[in-house]
């Protein structure tokens, strides 16, 4: 073996390994367990030797939801291009780190502790024993075949305990497979459907026992017929609902105008959500003075004491807004853009009432996170805690309103 | 070791997968692993468990998660209420607790002697805490009744697949047991095979034309439920038993309502329609 192969061969041994930490840093959450479980597919040869199979092993056991399909694809693309053919390298890196546990470069914390944990040997004693029961089994009718000397479990049709997937993939490669990137639309970043921001808004729930008993009460029946004598006397309790409301504050018109079809979207899956005890929603334009509306066309006036009284502190105020605005309609007496308003009081102090009063309350902000440096939504986001726009963005929201 | 002869799922006469999806259902049952499959609805999710049975010529057992499923349930039950019903007039023998358990489909699984396929469907519908509660089960294959201090251990590890509509997050120790797959909503390809193994007898040119009609109208913006695999199927079969010809299908979509469910979905595509002069599907030519 000349020097330069051998320095192929390091280079090869790493990038296995190198193929989690790219994971984990693209926000993966692969834990080192998956890792091992992945190693145990190879050893099983379930990627049926070829780089396709080991794309499509990796990913059932990498990915848990579909929203990470594409940043696997991405690592994927990127990580094994110009390696398509050498799955062997794969296989051989798998062997090299069993002998040699160590990651090539920097060290995980989580990973060390499970590196140290590991019993290399019996891994290892593990893997052989499967292996020699795999070939031992095989001697029937196919039998292995070495990958250029550097596999101990490489093989080129079936394999014991292997798959048929190379040949159903005649029309690309792994890589290509992967560059396709035929995952990007479940983006949880990107996409923002209806169904989505409801499984988002799912979050925003907090239980407790309502409605029709119809649970039996084990402890209180004992109790009961114990107290009667003996006499059964069965008791029952109502199950468990969510106890939460909303409240849903809309920003109309002017600025919002573009965002019209998001809040839409937001607005349906709130209003689908059914696991609200009670869901409610109002308008206001640019900055709460003394009223909201309880419609778009802002004939039906909701002064704020009203709407205090109509929803109690427990409801969740969600506000939706793009905060953007002339600062001085926050901080300035008669600041109102509409001079029907003819507010006494600057308007941050309105939105500090309306804070106040709720327990928990939130900004929802259609704008993209670079433009919230903007002075009006920096004067919001004093306020009240600004949540983007965005699947994300709702689950953190719906996260933090439900706790107690 | 068994389990090898899992890697020969490849699909059924009249359940058409992917090579991925084979793929994931081979490895799922190589290591051993639940297999979590996650799709829109209609891909099959459900079906794919009868189809493996059928192909493995196994037992299935299904257990359909309702939101009042607890993790508990699907082990066994323990009818106390019945119990204690009888107790009340002495004409039963209720010493025997054993009459008064009853096993759910988890636990009928594991304590089948022979090796079965358990269907844990639309496990997302349940309480979040549900698939937690399922963990240790899922790894040991074994459970214990309480009452009884019977133990049971499955002497065949059941294949597993479970089926998840996203509508809840599922917690990630439960995610990282499984072997993920998402079945992909299927190609025009694809579909051509899925729709032909339901009605052979279809024409080539209004098969195509239907699913050119089906394709766009999964693409109209703005509807609330997107038509799916069995609607499509159910459609064509509504045109075929109509004997609606080909031509039929230029300027309008007949029996509509099979496809799209819901009111405002059917303004949305009345409005595409009518506004898609150039961009409808002009393949009858």
């Amino acid at each position: 073996m000349t020097p330069e192969s051998e320095a192929v061969q390091t280079d090869n041994a790493g990038i296995f390994l190198a193929f989690f930490f790219r994971l984990r840093s693209h926000g993966l959450k692969v834990t080192p367990q998956q890792w091992l479980t992945l190693i145990e597919g190879l050893a099983r040869g379930l990627h049926g030797s070829s780089l396709m199979g080991f794309y499509s092993l990796a990913r059932g056991i990498m990915v848990k939801d579909e929203a990470e399909l594409d940043d696997f694809d991405l690592c994927f693309a990127a990580h094994f291009k110009g390696v398509e053919t050498d799955v062997p390298a794969i296989e051989k890196a798998v062997w090299d780190w069993l002998s040699n546990p160590v990651p090539p470069f920097v060290i995980d914390p989580e990973w060390l502790k499970v590196i140290h944990s590991v019993d290399v040997a019996a891994l290892r004693a593990e893997l052989e024993r499967r292996l020699a029961e795999q070939t031992e089994r095989h001697d029937g009718g196919n039998y292995w075949v070495g990958t250029g000397g550097t596999s101990a479990f490489g093989h080129s049709g079936s394999h014991p305990g292997g798959i048929r997937v190379g040949g159903d993939h005649g029309a690309g490669t792994a890589v290509q497979v992967a560059a396709e990137r035929r995952y990007q639309e479940h983006r949880k970043d990107r996409v923002l459907d209806t169904r989505q921001l409801s499984v988002a808004l799912t979050k925003l729930r907090a239980l407790e026992r309502r409605g029709p008993a119809d649970e039996l009460d084990l402890e209180d029946t004992i109790d009961r017929t114990a107290r009667e004598g003996g006499e059964l006397e069965l008791v029952f309790k109502p199950p468990r609902e969510n106890r939460l409301g909303v409240l849903l504050v809309m920003d109309v018109g002017g600025s919002m105008w573009p965002f019209k079809q998001l809040v839409d979207t937001l607005f349906s899956a709130a209003h689908h959500a059914r696991h609200f005890k009670r869901f409610d929603h109002v308008y206001f334009h640019n900055c709460i003075y003394e009223r909201v509306y309880g419609n778009a066309a802002f004939s039906d006036k909701i002064p704020l004491g009203d709407l205090f009284r109509r929803w109690d502190r427990e409801t969740r105020l969600v506000l939706i807004g793009d905060a953007y605005m002339y600062p001085g309609e926050i901080t300035d007496r008669f600041g109102a853009i509409d001079w029907t308003e003819r507010n006494e009081r600057p308007g941050a102090d309105y939105l500090e009432r309306v804070r106040d009063h709720f327990t928990h309350c939130a900004w929802l902000n259609p704008m993209r996170e670079e433009a919230w440096e903007e002075p009006s939504i920096r004067l919001i986001r004093r306020i009240f805690p600004m949540y983007p726009l965005t699947v994300q963005g709702v689950e953190e929201l719906a996260k933090n309103l439900a706790v107690g | 070791m068994r389990t090898h002869d899992f890697s020969r799922f490849s699909g059924t006469e009249s359940y058409i997968t992917s090579p991925e999806l084979r793929h994931a259902v081979n490895v799922a049952a190589a290591i051993q692993r639940p297999l979590l499959v996650r799709g829109e609805p209609g891909t099959g999710k459900t079906l794919l468990a009868t189809a493996i049975a059928e192909d493995l010529e196994l037992e299935l057992i299904s257990w359909y998660v309702k939101s009042t499923s607890k993790a508990a349930d699907g082990l066994y039950v323990y009818d106390t209420v019945k119990r204690l019903q009888d107790s009340r007039f002495g004409d039963h023998d209720v010493s025997d607790i054993r009459q008064y358990i009853q096993l759910g489909p988890l636990g009928r699984a594991l304590t089948d002697e022979r090796q079965v396929v358990l269907l844990i469907d639309e496990i997302d519908k349940a309480d979040l805490e549900f698939p937690n509660d399922l963990l240790h089960e899922l790894d040991v294959m074994e459970f214990t009744v309480t009452e009884t201090g019977d133990s049971h251990r499955a002497t065949r590890r059941p294949v597993v697949i479970i089926t998840s509509n996203a509508e809840k997050e599922l917690p990630d120790p439960f995610l990282r047991r499984c072997i993920f797959h998402f079945i992909e909503f299927p190609d025009e390809e694809l579909m051509t095979r899925i729709v032909r193994v339901h009605h052979p007898e279809i024409g080539k040119k209004l098969l195509e034309q239907c699913l050119a009609r089906f394709y766009w109208l999964r693409k109209v913006k703005g509807l609330r439920k997107r038509p799916s695999t069995s609607e499509l199927v159910d459609w064509i079969g509504a045109l075929l038993s109509a004997g609606v010809q080909p031509g039929q299908l230029a300027n309008e979509i007949p029996f509509l309502g099979a496809l799209i469910k819901k009111e405002e979905d059917g303004e949305a595509v009345g409005k595409a329609m009518a506004g898609s002069a150039g961009r409808w599907p002009t393949d009858d030519a």
